[in-house]
């Protein structure tokens, strides 16, 4: 009869160079031990409900700037786009017409915004705006949807106040068959 | 072929799939062989010259035929506005079987294929845990490993389709995003429970590491059912395309949520609320409400050949073909018509099929040179039966291009042309 062991070393031989040879104990615990603080630069997650979003902050007027330097060439001078997927600004769900869904229209959470610029925007240099960079450009983004005043403060406590005309939109589906 | 008595089991052609075996059929094959077969006939054969020289040896890496190049995954014109973004689709049509091979994998990026040395990546599991735990890819090959084949599609494959006027499409540019593979890795559970799941920890949040961090929340349920860590594709690591040195797959379920370059997995409480479950991989309905978290994909299935943009280039039988695919269990039956959805026929369903995997299904028609339209409808485990497009598109609206898994057709008319078509 095999072991866990046994299965381990068998398998290391049959993958060769990959790996080299160990020998494994009953139960699998490999991992290292890690904390949380060591976490604070590589946990880039911004939820809703405000947690882990770091400091600094910004208004619309701004993030003008660095909108129209870093962002307009897909997303247009106002956020009306190159196309339709570039589009950040308008829209309105309820539209007898097809619906046009941009950040103003359709986006549930103001969190979703600072998530999604700090780890992924612009997406020709991701991750190189500075935390206050991106509460002033995602302030610019709210405040042409006319979301927020454009003298407003983001920041992680302010931020999660927003509230966006779609918050009620969606019905979640995680637990449907 | 008059001579053979071949039972008609459904309008307009199709021949009960119990004459696939033994009989012999002289007409059927790929619709490649038919130019061939007339190009020969006749002729008397002589030896080829390859049979009279010895041949390269054998080489640490292999290549596909020379004659095979044209099979290519079909991909887009790369957008400046979306450097590294885009799918490729894989050949459907020119494929066999259940599994894709890893080249003809499709792919879809959101921002590039990450260069990533495995020695400096690392995979972090945190939040609602009790040990917070960062592993590294030689300690992960050291765990009990499971290899399993499943299907994998993209949530937007087939969306085409929820258009007002059909496409003139192949399968491969209509349907080509979904791909079988044996998947080998971690069961996912066992990486959390060494973690300790904490009370109050129901959903598990998927971050990788290309250059978008991609994240995706997964409710926990799922997270300790069947989804694995996976290390390997038909056998060999992944390959960068598909996220090596590792991701997440989650069997059946959109192909969004298997993020690739898996670095990250916090348990918490509430899902992120990310980009790509928000603002896109979201069904926006009629009531413009919009439909968050839709991960199994629907029950479907497909006809790979004869299929758009094809020709047949003589009369006779052929052997329609197709895959079938279900995000709820397995393919139970494959039903094929060619009479637009007037009369079914049973298909001949590969045996090996597994649960969540591609199912092969072959069924012979006779195309006698009239116009027909094929279709096939699958059924799965759960008694799940694949809706017609304009059904789907009552219920679902058109609005949403996500989820697409409703019955599909190819017309064939008299020259022999085979389009999509909404029939």
């Amino acid at each position: 009869m095999f072991t866990l062991k046994r299965i381990a070393v068998l398998s290391a031989i049959a993958l060769g160079p990959l790996i080299s040879l160990s020998v494994v104990g009953h139960a699998q615990s490999l991992g290292t031990s890690i904390s949380e603080s060591q976490l604070q630069s590589f946990d880039l997650i911004a939820p809703p409900d405000g947690s882990g979003y770091p400091e600094g902050s910004g208004t619309a007027v701004q993030g003008r700037d660095i909108f129209e330097r870093r962002c307009a060439a897909c997303h247009g001078m106002k956020g009306e786009g190159t196309s339709a997927l570039t589009r950040l600004v308008g829209g309105d769900m309820q539209s007898e017409d097809l619906p046009i869904r941009t950040v103003g229209s359709f986006w549930p959470h103001a969190s979703t915004l600072f998530d999604y610029v700090q780890r992924a925007m612009p997406a020709d240099a991701p991750k190189s705006l500075s935390s206050s960079e991106v509460y002033q450009v995602i302030a610019y983004i709210l405040n042409l949807n006319e979301i927020i005043s454009n003298s407003q403060i983001l920041n992680k406590e302010t931020l999660m106040q927003v509230e966006m005309p779609n918050k009620d939109g969606f019905v979640d589906r995680s637990q449907a068959p | 072929m008059s001579e053979l008595k071949l039972e008609k089991v459904a309008n307009n052609g199709l021949i009960n799939r119990r004459h696939l075996f033994g009989l012999g059929l002289a007409g059927i094959g790929t619709l490649a062989s038919t130019s061939l077969f007339g190009a020969t006939a006749g002729l008397n054969l002589e030896i080829p010259g390859w049979s009279k020289q010895p041949g390269p040896g054998a080489s640490g890496y292999g290549a596909r035929s020379r004659f095979t190049d044209d099979m290519q995954r079909l991909a887009g014109n790369p957008d400046p506005f979306y450097p590294g973004g885009g799918a490729s689709r894989s050949p459907l049509h020119q494929l066999q079987g259940s599994i894709t091979p890893n080249s003809l994998h499709f792919e879809r990026h959101h921002a590039g294929i990450p260069d990533i040395d495995p020695a400096q990546h690392n995979l972090v599991i945190h939040g609602l845990v009790r040990n917070p735990l960062v592993f590294s890819y030689e300690d992960l090959l050291r765990y009990p490993m499971v290899s399993k084949i499943y299907f994998l599609e993209c949530s937007g494959n087939s969306s085409t389709l929820f258009g007002s006027t059909p496409a003139d499409g192949s399968v491969q540019s209509i349907h080509g995003l979904v791909s079988g593979a044996e998947w080998t890795g971690i069961l996912l559970s066992t990486l959390l429970d060494e973690a300790g799941i904490r009370s109050g920890a129901s959903w598990i949040n998927a971050v990788g590491a290309d250059a978008a961090s991609m994240g995706r929340s997964i409710p926990l349920n799922r997270a300790m059912d069947d989804v694995m860590l996976a290390l390997f594709q038909n056998g060999e690591p992944l390959r960068p395309s598909q996220g090596y040195p590792m991701r997440l797959f989650v069997p059946g379920c959109e192909g969004n949520i298997s993020v690739k370059w898996l670095t990250q997995i916090k348990l918490t409480s509430e899902p992120s609320q990310f980009r790509d479950e928000t603002s896109k991989y979201t069904d926006t309905r009629e009531d413009r409400k919009s439909l968050q978290f839709t991960y199994p994909m629907g029950t479907k299935s497909t006809i790979t050949s004869p299929s758009g943009q094809m020709k047949l280039g003589r009369q006779g039988i052929y052997q329609i073909t197709g895959i079938a695919w279900s995000g709820h269990g397995n393919i139970r039956r494959v039903e094929v018509s060619a009479d637009g959805g007037r009369t079914w026929a049973d298909s001949m369903i590969e045996s090996h099929q597994s649960v969540k995997a591609l199912a092969r299904f072959r069924i012979p028609w006779e195309w006698t040179g009239g116009n027909a339209v094929l279709q096939s409808r699958a059924t799965d485990s759960h008694g799940n039966v694949q809706p017609t497009r304009m059904s789907l598109i009552a219920e679902k609206g058109n609005i949403g291009t996500y989820h697409f898994h409703g019955i599909q057709s190819w017309a064939v008319n008299a020259a022999g042309d085979v389009t999509n078509v909404y029939a």
